[in-house]
């Protein structure tokens, strides 16, 4: 049924016409939040039904654990996490000058762990690395997305957008076909959004579970039957770039409750 | 690790219906899923919740696999008096959680 | 009835053979082989007895069309004085095409104020549910919801 769906929608978008895609408007931009049922919306507001919020007090937990040959946890330097993280997860992806390349939020930590505390990377979707980058990312909760415009970003924002734009798989569909020209509509059941990651990471109902924006894009790609690259790779770092620069201005959702 | 969020009124007054709101953090495997190797992902659920207020059980639940994964339950009590709340949860594979929370009752 | 115990018995073993959601683990996802009506119905009889149950008095809250099938919330609210002499027992949950009848029990009692149970649970498939109440007289009361589940799209898997 859901493969019907797919079907039947690439057929109107190809029937459509290679109209060019246009972002969307500022002023028409709505969190994926808009797009849920009102009780799906319940489980998000109330803190404690909001399963995401385990995974937020799991970090919390583990903010304050030594780790690592330095055997220093984050708050020996960040102290505070309430004070010393506010605003960081509304300004992820960011350059970083070491790599000469942007970064996302669990990639940061990963980064502070090798570089300060000497210790072993976490593994992508790991509980303890949702649970760190949820507990941090909460800290920016309802402050507004704002990447830094400095111009080393500029080229890896363009790379996330060509991705987003370009057609590819073998249903040969663009992300923008679907979250720019077809938002509002129905795949299969689902609404489709506009493709606008406030609440990451997010307990997302389908999952039963927190996951990452990369678990989600990887989702995505499958779903349009395109080749499907590894968590940490710089194309997914630049989308979720793109993604978050689409957003800008809009708040931070996180822990986001999604279907 | 955290396991449980609770939710329970810190204050009331004597006679008030209040709301208890807990969730807990479990995976509820169901029992009927299968690997792509074909084996059964064997059944991990909570099984049974207890509230018990100054020791008495107020509220009780069975649990089966057709509650979703973290296990959300709210349900109401007449607050009688001032005292403590204990909530337990047991399950599959010796699964036991215990939490608790306090209220001033006036 | 040994005949409808029978089907019982095969449905079943042919349910364990078969997969129902997606996860992290890779999963094979074949659509579940429904339980029947006839097996929720062996389940309250089950839970509750053969005594008469009326309709009435339950009111039986979840979203006619669900998010996600995976998480649905459910609210059930009895009505009742909710005194000493007057109040809810307990209130059982059934569906009918799950693997498994059965939802979950809930035993409420005398210092329950309301009776009001709330959480979340998982729906495999459109379908009825069916809530009972057993009140302090032991008088069984119910309600039932039709509720629609559709297949999320931009899943995990790889088909």
């Amino acid at each position: 049924m859901k493969l019907f769906g797919t079907i039947s929608l690439t057929a109107v978008l190809m029937a459509a016409g290679f109209a060019a895609a246009a972002e969307i408007p500022r002023n028409e931009r709505r969190s994926g939040y808009t797009f849920m049922a009102p009780d799906t919306q319940t489980i998000q507001d109330d803190d404690t039904a909001n399963p995401g919020m385990l995974w937020v007090l799991d970090g919390e937990s583990l903010w304050k654990r030594k780790a690592g040959a330095a055997g220093k946890s984050c708050s020996d330097c960040h102290s505070d996490a309430n004070t010393s993280m506010k605003g960081v997860a509304a300004r992820y992806p960011a350059f970083d000058k070491t790599l000469g390349r942007p970064v996302n939020l669990e990639q940061r930590i990963n980064l502070c762990r090798a570089r300060h505390q000497e210790a072993s990377p976490i593994a992508y979707e790991s509980r303890d690395l949702l649970a760190l980058t949820a507990f941090v990312a909460e800290q920016s909760r309802g402050m507004a997305i704002t990447l830094d415009t400095t111009v080393e970003l500029q080229p890896f924002v363009a790379k996330g957008r060509d991705f987003f734009m370009k057609r590819q798989g073998q249903l040969n569909l663009g992300c923008t076909n679907c979250h720019d020209d077809n938002w509002d509509k129905h795949l299969a059941g689902s609404a489709v959004t506009q493709a606008l990651p406030t609440g990451y990471p997010i307990y997302r109902l389908e999952w039963q579970s927190m996951g990452s924006l990369q678990r989600r894009l990887r989702n995505c790609i499958t779903g349009i039957r395109a080749q499907n690259y590894d968590y940490g790779a710089p194309e997914l770092v630049e989308l979720e770039l793109y993604l978050m620069s689409r957003a800008a201005g809009m708040p931070i959702e996180t822990p986001g409750v999604r279907p | 690790m955290a396991s449980a969020l609770i939710n329970v009124p810190k204050k009331a007054k004597r006679g008030d219906v209040i709301e208890i709101k807990t969730l807990m953090s479990h995976i509820m495997e169901t029992g009927y899923r299968h690997t792509a190797a074909g084996q059964v992902v064997p059944r991990d659920i909570i099984t049974s919740f207890t509230c018990r207020y100054n020791g008495e059980e107020i509220f009780r639940a069975d649990l089966f696999p057709a509650i979703a994964a973290n296990p959300f339950i709210t349900f109401f009590t007449i607050a009688t008096e001032s005292g403590k709340f204990d909530f337990e949860w047991i399950g599959d594979n010796g699964f036991s959680e215990k939490a608790s929370a306090t209220i001033s009752v006036e | 009835m040994r005949k409808s115990e029978g089907s019982t018995r095969r449905q079943f073993l042919g349910i364990a053979g078969t997969a129902a959601a997606i996860g992290t683990i890779p999963v094979v996802s074949l659509r579940p082989v429904a339980a029947t009506p006839e097996t929720m119905t062996a389940a309250i009889r089950n839970v509750i007895g053969s005594a008469a149950v009326r309709i009435g008095k339950v009111k039986l809250d979840v979203p006619p069309l669900v998010e996600n099938g995976n998480t649905v919330p459910m609210t059930i609210t009895v009505s009742s004085p909710n005194t000493a002499e007057d109040h809810v027992k307990s209130i059982h949950v059934f569906n009918e095409k799950n693997p498994q009848p059965n939802i979950g029990n809930f035993y409420l009692g005398p210092r329950a104020g309301r009776g009001q149970v709330s959480t979340r649970i998982r729906l495999a498939d459109s379908q009825k549910i069916t809530a009972i109440a057993r009140m302090s007289d032991d008088s069984l009361w119910s309600a039932t919801a039709d509720v629609v589940v559709t297949l999320a799209a931009c899943t995990e898997e790889v088909i």
